[in-house]
């Protein structure tokens, strides 16, 4: 049983929230001020970084690290726990976030920074690392709601048909998806009488199955519809590619990783029997989800909505190894979640410098883009083969892993899917860059330096993780081995195993 | 007491499907909100129903006889706020669509996936 207060240095487990919300308040206190918003919050999010790294180097070293609020023993209390997954995943949220900031500085109206810009991405980061660091159920809908209630207003900033068209698609449907969440919470409670995480594993193994299993049902809808699995995932190309492109990447870059995430803690930590019970219907629905992805992409002629379309394939792939997990799987699947936050994210941001170029988000009538930007090619080449998975690049790394997984497990089905999702992503993003970039001749265009410059920043992060993997192959395989035996995750809580 | 409850939540629930089925935005909101609602009752009902039995366990009595769970009735005031909130951004969200797209008919919006696309090139 915990009996002391937390130590001074574990309080590192809530300041990426903290200091987000506060920077948040401070920015909205200051919004006549337009100059020195980004600045202030390009600090903030630099420190939360900074705070993130910190975070996940403890985590690795000692294990998962817990913080119960308000002096109330844990399960009563409410729970922060960071394990490898969640820092990790936090510490790529921020980076990709302050990527994000570098490069809106150079196309965001000074109506829009007045309206709130730079504090609805801070609170965006507050809700995402929240949800990302919380051991309590019920907090972690919370946090789904204040990221859901940022992005909205992130949206739709700029107001125009375009945007509130996709604003009302993307609104009400992720707002019917953590309805979804809410309701499965509430029974999972009247189930098991308990929302605090680490409590939850114990008491569902003397839960009755079938009950299990229809909560977990229901969870894996709310969070699949978050994470935009095949068949609830039409929000998604109909939303992402309306607001500026720096806004696209934050959303894609982290609100359907969250998604992913939720997936992967509920599932395959909290409740693996009613997984078990469950592994056809997710089997399925992670396998068409990993083809139909690159095949609508394949089939799309709007540069973002291709890009929307590459991501919800990678959203299939990260869920495959769930369905009788092993631990080379399951590190294979955070670490693909680690790698599609940066990657995406990335792309998404080079998609918004070819628009700025070209004009139009059309690629049947972009044309000859190499000669007026090589730099500009290099970066979305350099993407697709990380995206699709080629070796020395990020993505190679996580699908060596679950390929590891699903071989050792003798999972056939899911290693071609795996490895079809990869030739139709590389297709795909090859059919792209030769419709943007070969073919005719336009004039030389210089691009703003910041815009390069984080583009730049964040494929120059995928290259070198992708150089010099081993930090994480073993942060991701000691995620993977935390989900299956969370024994180290329930004793940071303080609870008996 | 349970069961009629239970029966209410499957009748709000399908009200609220067959609403946000519609076509017409207006509806959908309103489907919305009832299905937030059936939630909350949904939860109320997770913490046990009794009738005028204050939460305080007497000293050297053991707890949760005869009383109903407070914390899901904490939970659901949480909901409200956050739903309540939703339902204000929705409304305005819906009004200024029909503003713009000058349809309240989900169908006619269709400038982000806008129909009848010519289809992608077949060759480089």
């Amino acid at each position: 049983m915990l009996e002391q207060p937390t130590p001074l240095a574990d309080w590192i487990i809530i300041l990426p929230v903290v200091l987000c919300l506060m920077g948040a308040a401070l920015l909205l206190v200051l919004r006549s001020m337009v100059r020195v918003q980004m600045w202030i919050a390009a600090a903030v999010l630099l420190v939360v970084l900074i705070c993130d790294g910190l975070l996940l180097q403890r985590v690795l070293a000692a294990g998962p690290l817990t913080m119960t609020m308000g002096n109330w023993l844990p399960p009563f209390g409410i729970s922060f726990t960071a394990d490898a997954m969640g820092a990790g995943f936090a510490l790529a949220g921020a980076f990709v976030a302050l990527c994000v900031i570098l490069y809106a500085q150079m196309d965001t109206p000074e109506a829009a920074v007045r309206a709130g810009f730079y504090p609805l991405i801070l609170l965006l980061v507050a809700g995402v690392s929240g949800a990302f660091l919380t051991g309590d159920l019920f907090n972690l809908y919370v946090w789904f709601e204040v990221m859901l209630i940022a992005s909205f207003g992130l949206i739709v900033l700029a107001g125009n048909p375009l945007q509130l068209d996709g604003a009302v698609k993307y609104g009400i449907l992720n707002f019917l998806a953590t309805a979804l969440f809410l309701a499965a919470l509430g029974l999972l409670y009247g189930l098991l009488g308990t929302l605090n995480m680490a409590d939850i594993i114990g008491r569902a193994q003397r839960a009755e199955l079938a009950l299990l299993a229809a909560i977990a049902a229901l969870f894996a809808l709310a969070f699949g519809m978050k994470a935009a699995l095949f068949p609830v995932n039409a929000w998604l190309p109909a939303s992402y590619h309306v607001p500026p492109a720096a806004i696209s990447a934050l959303l894609a870059g982290l609100l359907t990783k969250v998604g992913v995430y939720a997936f992967i803690r509920t599932l395959a930590m909290l409740l693996p029997e009613a997984r078990d019970a469950l592994a056809p219907g997710i089997l399925t629905l992670a396998v068409a989800t990993a083809i139909l992805g690159p095949l609508s992409a394949l089939a799309e002629t709007n540069l973002r909505r291709a890009i929307g379309f590459i991501l919800i394939g990678g959203v299939g792939v990260s869920l495959l190894p769930i369905a009788g997990a092993s631990v080379p799987g399951l590190a294979g699947s955070t670490a693909y979640v680690f790698h599609a936050m940066l990657t995406i994210a990335a792309l998404y941001l080079v998609a918004g410098l070819i628009e700025r170029v070209t004009g139009q988000g059309d690629t049947r009538r972009m044309a000859g883009l190499y000669a007026a930007n090589s730099a500009l090619s290099i970066l979305f080449f350099v993407l697709v083969l990380a995206v699709a998975g080629i070796p020395p690049f990020l993505g190679f790394w996580p699908k060596l892993l679950m390929l590891q997984g699903l071989i050792a497990n003798g999972q056939w089905l899911q290693l071609f899917v795996l490895l079809g999702n990869a030739l139709l992503t590389l297709i795909a993003g090859a059919r792209l860059w030769s419709h943007i970039f070969w073919r005719g001749k336009v004039e030389r265009v210089a691009l703003p330096v910041t815009g390069l410059g984080s583009a730049v920043l964040l494929t120059g992060a995928i290259v070198l993780i992708g150089l010099w993997p081993s930090l994480l192959v073993d942060a991701a395989t000691i995620a993977g081995a935390d989900i299956i035996d969370p024994a180290r995750y329930i004793a940071s809580v303080g609870l008996a195993p | 007491m349970e069961a009629a409850l239970a029966l209410l939540i499957g009748l709000f629930i399908a009200v609220a499907i067959y609403l946000i089925l519609s076509r017409a935005l207006i509806r959908v909101v309103i489907g919305i909100v009832v299905l937030g609602n059936a939630i909350n009752l949904l939860i109320f009902v997770a913490g046990r129903l009794t009738s005028a039995t204050p939460p305080i366990v007497p000293p050297g009595m053991d707890a949760a006889l005869g009383m109903a769970n407070p914390l899901p009735q904490a939970l659901i005031l949480t909901a409200i706020v956050i739903g309540f909130a939703m339902f204000a951004y929705f409304i305005v969200l819906a009004l200024r669509a029909y503003q713009a797209t000058d349809a309240d008919d989900i169908n006619h919006m269709r400038l982000a996936e806008p129909e009848g696309e010519p289809r992608p090139p077949l060759e480089y």
